[in-house]
């Protein structure tokens, strides 16, 4: 025997080394026919980890404190060696973190990743994708620029509009009358510390349930079905090697996007760092346009369209929830969109098109124009789950194949 | 398969190329509502030095560039420590010894002076390009309007009102702006008249503010062309990168059957 | 392993070339490692001291006209002391006593600009600058010009004694046989700009 092989095997006596690999990669099998959609899961792990180890770095430099927080900031692109490009990458892996993720969502859903077995799996990332949006709202206050500073007084205010308790919890929220130093210590807490332990918690839960029930693919059919002589599912390919090189060509992709962004427009033309946010928090002087970052403009929008405070606030909270319950108001199930009708195509595609209207409109100054598109795009991102909710009853579906198609 | 990689080469290259170009651009905090002049940086020495020496003569009186140390400045724009104490430096510290060359780019005026002569205090313009964008700050500095309703007698058309007296008058002379009415009821600027000379030509002016304007542009994004060099590199290492890791992959998938 | 596998689920795969895929393993396996070395290199060097830091620990001037002999002055330079000393002719006289009793007489393995590597350890015999850290693990050691101190010993003939750990050195800072801290006192680039204006952290690079 081999040193190495004598090592692993007094490892193993101790710990389940070989087992989890072989349990989790090695021997994890893993439908052949994955397509560009597939990416997307793997993407959004490396770009949590790219999150995390840069904002080590920059926690190291930063000052959450309502007189320095913004010159740190700068000290930290200027004086500190490379800070810029640190920032840069923990800047743009926020709103990266947010295209992976919408498109691995949009997966989920395309191909019915949601359904029976995987209702839990999806709920996971349900908390993922929910945590997340508080992990980015908490960061983006950080800088202390205007546009932190006034984005998160308006996010705060919507709690206000709870019956009753409303005042109260916003006040909580804040620990002060307005958005304040003691509002950007406990948000530097929770971005840094809190939010990030329950976002690797979920994730690690999230590939456990994965695991346990094995991937779906774009045919939406169970590869465990249709086994060999071995009892290997015969459409099933081990995830390493040939997952992790395909996932490797992905992952390079994306990088040489990541840092075309990083180093050539780390602005983006002002949508992943806007432009008023150079200026330092001022709590007497609202800029005169504020938006917040792309990511949660759909949501902004269905908030503005509606006439009422507090049921702007509900619609936005629902639009949210609703997708919680996507396992169980889709009724079909067949659970890749290559089988379904085409009435689930056309309800699915107005849905996708209603949410990106949204999302630009909630990027505008309020026009009348604007209001009445969102009421419309709001009315068809919630119809969308209406429908699906009964058009998915008695749905005229083609037949699934057994085998996977490639 | 050669165009494959030819493809791939080129691919990230072209990408950056289509954020630096077309990207569309979100509002700056612009005021006014007065067309503005595009703008491109002339991020040479030369020019940089002229416009901070333009920013230290007329300036820096009132604002300040904290953020900006002077001796990354004297790096950056190809002077000696030496020469930039010299030529640029000329504020003191709390004991009136001369600001050292690793020193922020602060000034000698207090806020509370400075609030009681302005109404405000002059905003740090390290980051002002990046905050209004340099369209803005180009036509701004050209759109100063002899006023003598206003307490400095200097008056914006991109920002009616403005606190900050015309500090380059002397340099531009005066001048006034011209409208003409587009017949709906709202008067368009056409552009401005001379009335009273400075010591600067009209064209010798717009060199002087092109000089100023792109070192607040330096200021604002100080190591830009460096990453955009770095940038570069980045990747075309990934791209070959790319390459292997394709190469790889269709090595191992030859392994799987076709259904 | 993984080509059984998959050969097993009844495909028909076709010959494998591993050499090939061997050499596109290593090949990918090189690449990437260097890059992520070379994405290694930006984290770990933001670590070091930044600009700020820099420009904090730029060169100090000391004035030196009002020093009296055997007095000391303390001077910070890059957050450490840095001792000025006016030595007295009866302490410089003790640098030839104490010889035989030291480890670096000739100050061989301790730092030093090459114009302070002589017996008193300065450029005037008489003014000594030195940074205030024990060579040992960077206490700071006490200025005991007290000849035979009482609780130094009757032969004690002057110089720094460190408290943390019992370190004794003469006073140009020649480090005593038999005590923890291996070298010298380190003497930092220094240079007079007047007779009595001296600057410390930069000598106009001669050394």
């Amino acid at each position: 025997m081999s040193k190495v092989s004598d090592t692993m095997a007094w490892i193993d006596e101790r710990i389940p080394l070989t087992a989890t690999w072989n349990k989790h990669v090695g021997q994890y099998y893993a439908p052949k026919n994955f397509n560009f959609w597939y990416y997307f899961g793997s993407l959004a792990l490396l770009v949590l980890v790219i999150q995390i180890v840069t904002g080590i770095f920059l926690t190291m430099n930063y000052k959450p404190d309502g007189d320095l927080a913004f010159k740190s900031v700068e000290y930290i692109m200027r004086d500190v060696n490379w800070g810029w490009l640190i920032r840069y990458m923990h800047s743009t892996g926020a709103s990266m973190f947010f295209v992976v993720v919408y498109l691995h969502m949009m997966r989920g859903i395309m191909y019915g990743s949601y359904k029976k077995p995987r209702e839990l799996l999806w709920i996971f990332g349900m908390l993922i994708y929910l945590v997340l949006m508080a992990e980015a709202f908490m960061g983006y206050l950080l800088p202390w620029g205007q546009m932190s500073y006034w984005g998160a007084q308006v996010i705060i205010s919507l709690f206000g509009a709870i019956p009753w308790v409303g005042d109260a919890i916003t006040l909580w929220l804040r620990g002060d009358y307005v958005v304040s130093d003691a509002t950007l210590n406990r948000f530097f807490a929770l971005h840094v510390i809190a939010m990030p332990l329950v976002l690797v918690g979920l994730v690690f839960v999230h590939i456990i349930a994965l695991h346990e029930v094995g991937s779906n693919n774009p045919d939406g059919n169970d590869i465990k079905k249709v086994k060999g002589a071995d009892g290997k599912p015969l459409d099933g390919i081990p995830f390493h090697p040939y997952y992790t090189v395909k996932d490797l060509v992905g992952v390079t992709v994306f990088l040489i996007i990541f840092f075309a962004i990083v180093f050539f427009a780390p602005e983006m033309g002002g949508y992943f760092l806007e432009h008023a946010n150079y200026i330092p928090a001022d709590p007497l002087k609202t800029p005169e346009h504020i938006a917040p970052v792309w990511y949660f403009t759909p949501y902004y929008a269905i908030l503005r369209a509606m006439p009422d405070k507090l049921l702007g606030v509900m619609a936005m909270f629902a639009a949210i929830a609703v997708l919680f319950f996507l396992p169980w108001l889709d009724r079909n199930p067949v659970r890749s969109i290559r089988y379904r009708s085409a009435a689930y195509k056309a309800i699915l595609a107005a849905f996708v098109i209603a949410f990106i209207i949204l999302g630009y409109y909630g990027m505008q100054p309020v026009t009348p124009m604007g209001t009445i598109i969102s009421r419309l795009c709001a009315l068809i991102y919630f119809g969308f789950f209406v429908a699906l909710f009964f058009i998915s009853k008695n749905e005229k579906t083609k037949p699934v194949p057994e085998r996977v198609t490639y | 398969m050669k165009k494959m990689i030819l493809s791939i080469a080129t691919a990230p290259l072209l990408a950056a190329a289509t954020l630096l170009v077309v990207l569309p651009q979100t509002g700056f905090t612009a005021g006014g509502g007065a067309a503005l002049e595009h703008f491109s940086p002339v991020r040479t020495d030369r020019a940089l030095q002229r416009g901070a020496r333009t920013f230290a003569n007329y300036c820096q009186g009132c604002h300040t560039a904290e953020y900006q140390r002077y001796s990354r400045l004297a790096t950056d724009i190809g002077i000696s420590e030496e020469d930039m104490s010299k030529n640029m430096i000329f504020t003191t510290d709390a004991e009136g010894a001369a600001t050292k060359v690793g020193s922020l780019m602060t000034n000698n005026m207090s806020a509370d002076y400075a609030k009681k002569a302005f109404g405000v205090v002059p905003p740090n313009l390290a980051l002002v390009s990046r905050s209004r964008g340099v369209d803005w700050l180009y036509t701004y500095m050209k759109s100063f309007y002899l006023d003598e309703s206003r307490p400095l007698g200097a008056n914006n058309t991109v920002y009616p009102n403005v606190g900050m007296p015309h500090v380059l008058a002397d340099l531009q002379g005066w001048t006034k702006p011209v409208y003409h009415d587009d017949g709906e009821g709202h008067s368009v600027l056409d552009g401005f008249q001379q009335v009273t000379a400075g010591t600067l030509s009209p064209e010798e002016y717009d060199s002087t503010i092109t000089d100023l304007v792109s070192f607040l542009d330096y200021l604002g994004d100080p190591n830009r062309e460096a990453r955009h060099s770095l940038g570069i590199k980045v990747m075309l290492f990934l791209s070959l990168f790319l390459v292997l890791a394709i190469f790889l992959k269709k090595e191992y998938w030859k392994d799987i059957p076709h259904n | 392993m993984a080509a059984d596998n998959v050969a097993s689920n009844g495909g028909s795969a076709p010959a494998v070339d591993q050499k090939r895929r061997r050499l596109l393993t290593t090949g990918v396996g090189v690449v990437g490692a260097a890059g992520a070395v070379a994405l290694g290199i930006p984290f770990i060097s933001s670590m070091s001291p930044s600009a700020r830091a820099k420009a904090a620990g730029a060169p100090v001037e000391v004035d030196i006209s009002k020093l009296e002999p055997g007095q000391r002055v303390i001077v910070e330079w890059r957050g450490k002391p840095v001792w000025v000393v006016r030595r007295t002719d009866e302490l410089l006289a003790s640098l030839e006593t104490v010889k035989g009793e030291l480890r670096d007489i000739e100050s061989d393995d301790s730092e030093q600009p090459e114009y302070a590597k002589n017996v008193h350890r300065s450029i005037k015999p008489e003014v000594l600058i030195m940074v205030g850290i024990c060579t040992h693990l960077g206490c700071s050691p006490t200025y005991r010009p007290d000849v035979a101190a009482a609780d130094l010993g009757a032969d004690w003939q002057g110089g720094f004694f460190c408290p943390c750990h019992g370190s004794k050195f003469d006073i140009s800072g020649r480090v005593y046989k038999g005590v923890p801290a291996p070298t010298n006192l380190t003497v930092p680039p220094h240079q007079y700009l007047t007779e009595t204006r001296i600057r410390v952290g930069s000598d106009g690079g001669q050394a």
